[in-house]
């Protein structure tokens, strides 16, 4: 009997439940399709770096899973809320009937089972086929062999997917028990007829604040962009608050202005069903300007993680061509003070070609273009006693440098030939003067302090001066992104063997196609690994791990901001969709009376559409402005990364926005219009 | 006279072939311009669905209802809703104004789906309300106003288009007795001065009263029909109330 009331419930409120449904089945496909990602067969053949980063990345994705859930739990414990409001009068009719609470919990628990059972199938499908277009975007990016796919079923993801839910399943129950066995059952009887009063708002008090909210707003706005360099991180937290209040401030006070204005535009206001939308519109936002607050916060964090994530992991990709010229760099240090192993001791005051030859390594067969260069230093030079009271500057946003390690210095000859190598610029020197060379952001920033006010350094007891009161753009050692922190680069004659620090060569594989390359990369990497602290102590990098390391990095960046960023847009669009679903019991009437008075079913529809549109639009636009210049921010936080053209990344943006918050208001709109014909 | 209304053996049904209930049993009768006519009836006498089927919310089983010589009952989608909004005018029991406009908004508005420009929007409105004496609550919104106040709102809502005719469910049913008065004596008004065609349906006898005709309707069934001619209201409520207690049954509880 409970089963069958149950059963007969959810058929009749069927399009009560489409928002929730959708919610859920959304939900429970997104949960998986993203913790599936480590699974996916295509992983086997990417190389062992980017198996590395994925197992990197699934562990990422793990943390950000419970997270997830959380939101995800709130949401459906909120919609549950909503569905229950509007089935009060519902549960008061079978308690007056005489049903004992506990019998009604249970209706409800068993409705909650058959909902979640059915979503849970529904989702988990639905998810199973997603993930397969998700595991070519992720053979896609690591560059794997798409030749092997096959369809995968992750059973790790699967039954992560039914514990999270189940448990949240199981809260909402819980939640429902309580909110049914506390309710009073006049309550429910009279639910609906809640009086709603217009509050009225002064114009006056409206255009001040408005005017108020958007000075703060263009201050938060220059604060974000223009005026981040030098804040503090309280003033960012701070200029973040103001900007959440002012954009409060911004509904609420347009929610009064914009009727005002539209009012004095008689015309277009006394025209069909305007006058009615716009009334319709400015009592809702009266009572729905906070949750409009959130739900614009909301996209406007999205639309900035989405748009950084992609941005990043893009850019990164572009950027490997300009940061590794070269196959392959290989760095030793000179005079290596090694007791336990004499051969490592003895190696080390040799070049590296001389190494590699030692070992059998055929160098002029296997490499081409190979430069060799030298870093010097000089004990007393260290990068404290070069930057002086702007040290701490640099320490706060790196804490990677060494302030007591001294300054790599070059002699200028031997820069200039991997300049001409890297395609970057060369440059010339007096014999008493010094150029620095650094591409990080904030540290250049710093020398620049100390160069612009003629910082002068010695190097073996002689006197130099900088050319220039700036650092010039350039490295040597290849990256996946800028972080040369400083080379000195000094005339030839000013550094002597005795300063000698790293020995460092470049080289290209002496072959030109990309199979040839691996098979080269291969053989110089099982050697450099079979004598690497046996016989000789050195660093090496290859093109091909600095791009995999850095598709990789971008990749979790990209996965965890696509997960975050959807999940954010799903819970936003889901409030709102709900906020509007609950309004339409009032909205029935109305329409009803509109209907009475002979106005066209087109027109109503039109109205509808353009009511709900207007409010998802609303915080939308604000949104959008905001990410313009949280945008702006993102790239200046993230410079280290290298964020470039962001324009594609837009679009990505807009697509996935467009298609999740798009959805929603198309099945809000379609559930608001059967909602109000069938209470015709 | 132009015969406005004309209802030719309506029939509505309710229910299957197993339980039948003939809630309009075969009624006719005409209406002519410029006449105030109130139908009596106790509650489940048909009288509700006799008023839907002619404003097109319900649809009858048989028979024809013609307005101004076209027969509505032929008449499907938008142009039952073009027939409603530019012939008849209503007036419900619970006032139907929308909470979210102001009174001149909501008289305002059934003009607005005419496309009806906003000056002639003005003048109209700003006319109808003076005649109704309303002009002093336009700015106000619905829960600002008395109850009487938001249906002559209602009333000026549904007689401002110029209707050819006008409906009434039971306009002083949710109404003081002063604000009944004052509401039918402004119907009054416009009928007289102004060859409004109303057609109301009420139970109760004093609200009757004040039309110029009454019908009763006893299970779907015309009953009896008196007309007032030249007698006065007071004379007119006695006959009414003979009649009902002719009728009998619970028409006289509704009293």
């Amino acid at each position: 009997m409970l089963f069958k009331l149950a059963v007969k419930n959810i058929r009749k409120s069927m399009q009560d439940y489409a928002i929730y449904f959708f919610t859920l089945v959304l939900g429970v496909a997104i949960f998986y399709v993203f913790n599936a990602i480590g699974s996916q067969t295509v992983a086997d053949n990417l190389s062992q770096t980017t198996y590395e980063i994925i197992g990197l990345m699934n562990s990422g994705l793990a943390v950000v899973s419970v997270f997830v859930s959380v939101i995800l739990g709130a949401l459906i414990i909120y919609a549950s809320r909503f569905l229950m409001k509007r089935r009060n009068k519902e549960f008061g009719v079978y308690l007056t009937l005489g049903m004992s609470r506990r019998r009604v919990s249970m209706v409800l628990f068993v409705e909650t089972l058959l909902i979640g059972l059915i979503s849970l199938g529904i989702g988990l499908g639905l998810g199973v086929i997603l993930s397969q277009f998700m595991s070519i975007i992720v053979a896609n990016i690591f560059e794997a062999d798409m030749s092997k796919f096959t369809f995968v079923f992750s059973g790790e993801a699967f039954r992560k997917t039914l514990v999270y839910f189940g448990i949240m399943y199981l809260l909402v129950m819980i939640f429902n028990t309580i909110s049914v066995s506390r309710c009073r059952l006049i309550d429910l009887l009279n639910g609906a007829k809640k009086n709603e009063k217009q509050k009225l708002k002064s114009p006056l008090l409206c255009s001040i604040l408005f005017f108020v909210a958007c000075a703060a707003l263009g201050y938060a706005y220059y604060m974000v962009s223009d005026g981040l360099e030098d804040m503090s991180r309280r003033v960012f937290v701070g200029v973040l608050i103001l900007g959440a209040v002012s954009t409060f401030l911004i509904f609420w006070s347009l929610s009064g202005l914009l009727l005002k204005l539209f009012m004095a535009w008689r015309r277009s206001y006394y025209r069909g069903l305007n006058s009615f939308t716009l009334r319709q519109f400015a009592s809702k936002i009266n009572t729905m300007v906070l949750s409009m607050t959130i739900i614009c916060l909301m996209l406007f964090i999205t639309i900035c993680v989405l748009g950084s994530a992609f941005s990043i992991s893009r850019s990164m990709n572009a950027n490997i061509k300009a940061m590794a010229p070269m196959d392959v760099q290989i760095e030793k240090s000179w005079n290596k003070e090694w007791p336990s192993n004499p051969e490592i001791e003895e190696d080390s005051k040799v070049d590296v070609v001389t190494t590699l030859k030692r070992n059998g390594y055929q160098v002029e067969r296997e490499l081409k273009d190979v430069t060799i260069v030298n870093y010097y230093w000089e004990q007393e030079l260290t990068i404290q006693s070069f930057l002086e009271e702007y040290l701490d500057d640099v320490l706060k946003n790196y804490a990677f440098i060494r302030a007591d390690q001294p300054e790599l210095l070059m002699k200028i000859s031997d820069y200039n030939r991997v300049a001409a190598l890297f395609g970057t610029e060369v440059y010339s020197l007096g014999t008493d003067e010094y150029i620095v060379i650094s591409d990080l952001d904030s540290v250049v920033t710093a020398r620049n302090y100390v160069l612009w006010q003629g910082k002068t350094i010695t190097i073996d007891g002689k006197e130099y001066h900088s050319k220039y009161t700036e650092c010039q753009p350039g490295f040597v050692e290849m990256a996946s992104s800028h972080i040369n922190v400083g080379i000195i680069l000094v005339p030839d004659e000013a550094v002597n063997d005795s300063m000698l620090y790293e020995n460092i060569l470049l080289a290209n594989y002496n072959v030109e196609d990309k199979v040839a390359k691996d098979v080269s990369e291969q053989r110089l990497v099982e050697l450099l690994d079979e004598i690497y602290i046996t016989k000789s102590f050195f660093s090496y990098d290859t093109r091909q791990h600095i791009a995999d390391a850095s598709v990789g990095l971008g990749a979790i960046v990209t996965f965890i901001g696509l997960y975050l960023g959807i999940i954010f847009l799903m819970a936003s669009a889901a409030v709102l969709a709900l906020k509007e679903l609950s309004e339409s019991a009032d909205n029935g009437t109305r329409f009803e009376i509109l209907r009475k008075i002979g106005t066209d079913e087109r027109m109503l529809n039109c109205a509808l559409f353009r009511q709900i549109g207007i409010f998802f639009l609303f915080p939308l636009l604000l949104a959008v402005i905001h990410s313009v210049f949280g945008l702006k921010c993102c790239n200046i936080i993230l410079e280290t990364f290298g964020t470039g053209q962001m324009g594609n990344a837009l679009a990505i943006t807009a697509l996935i926005i467009v298609a999740i918050y798009g959805g929603y208001f198309l099945v809000t709109y379609f559930s608001s219009k059967r909602m109000l014909k069938s209470e015709q | 006279m132009n015969t406005v209304l004309k209802l030719e053996n309506v029939e509505k049904y309710y229910g299957s072939k197993a339980s039948l209930t003939k809630a309009l049993d075969n009624v006719s009768f005409e209406v002519e311009e410029g006449e105030f006519v109130a139908i009596m009836g106790a509650s489940g006498s048909g009288k509700t669905t006799l008023l839907n089927c002619i404003s097109t919310i319900d649809k009858v089983t048989a028979g024809h209802i013609y307005v101004a010589g076209g027969d509505i009952t032929r008449l499907k989608g938008n142009a039952l809703n073009k027939f409603r909004r530019e012939e008849l005018g209503f007036i419900f029991q619970d006032f139907n104004l929308l909470d979210t406009l102001t009174a001149y908004e909501n008289i305002a508005l059934a003009l607005s789906i005419q496309n009806v420009g906003v000056t002639e929007i003005e003048t109209r409105v700003g006319k109808m309300a003076e005649k109704l004496g309303i002009t002093e609550v336009l700015s106000k919104y619905p829960y600002q106003m008395s109850g009487g106040q938001k249906q002559r709102v209602a009333s000026a809502r549904a007689i401002v288009t110029d209707p050819k005719l006008i409906l009434a469910d039971e306009p002083t049913g949710a109404l003081d007795s002063k604000s009944s008065k004052m509401l039918l004596e402004s119907f009054r008004y416009l009928n007289r001065e102004f060859a409004a065609t109303i057609l109301m349906v009420t139970h109760d006898a004093f609200t009757a009263s004040y039309a110029t005709r009454v019908i009763f309707i006893k299970d779907g069934k015309i009953f009896n029909e008196i007309n007032r001619g030249e007698h006065s209201r007071k004379d007119f409520f006695d006959k009414i109330i003979d009649v009902i207690a002719l009728l009998g049954g619970d028409l006289n509880d509704a009293l």
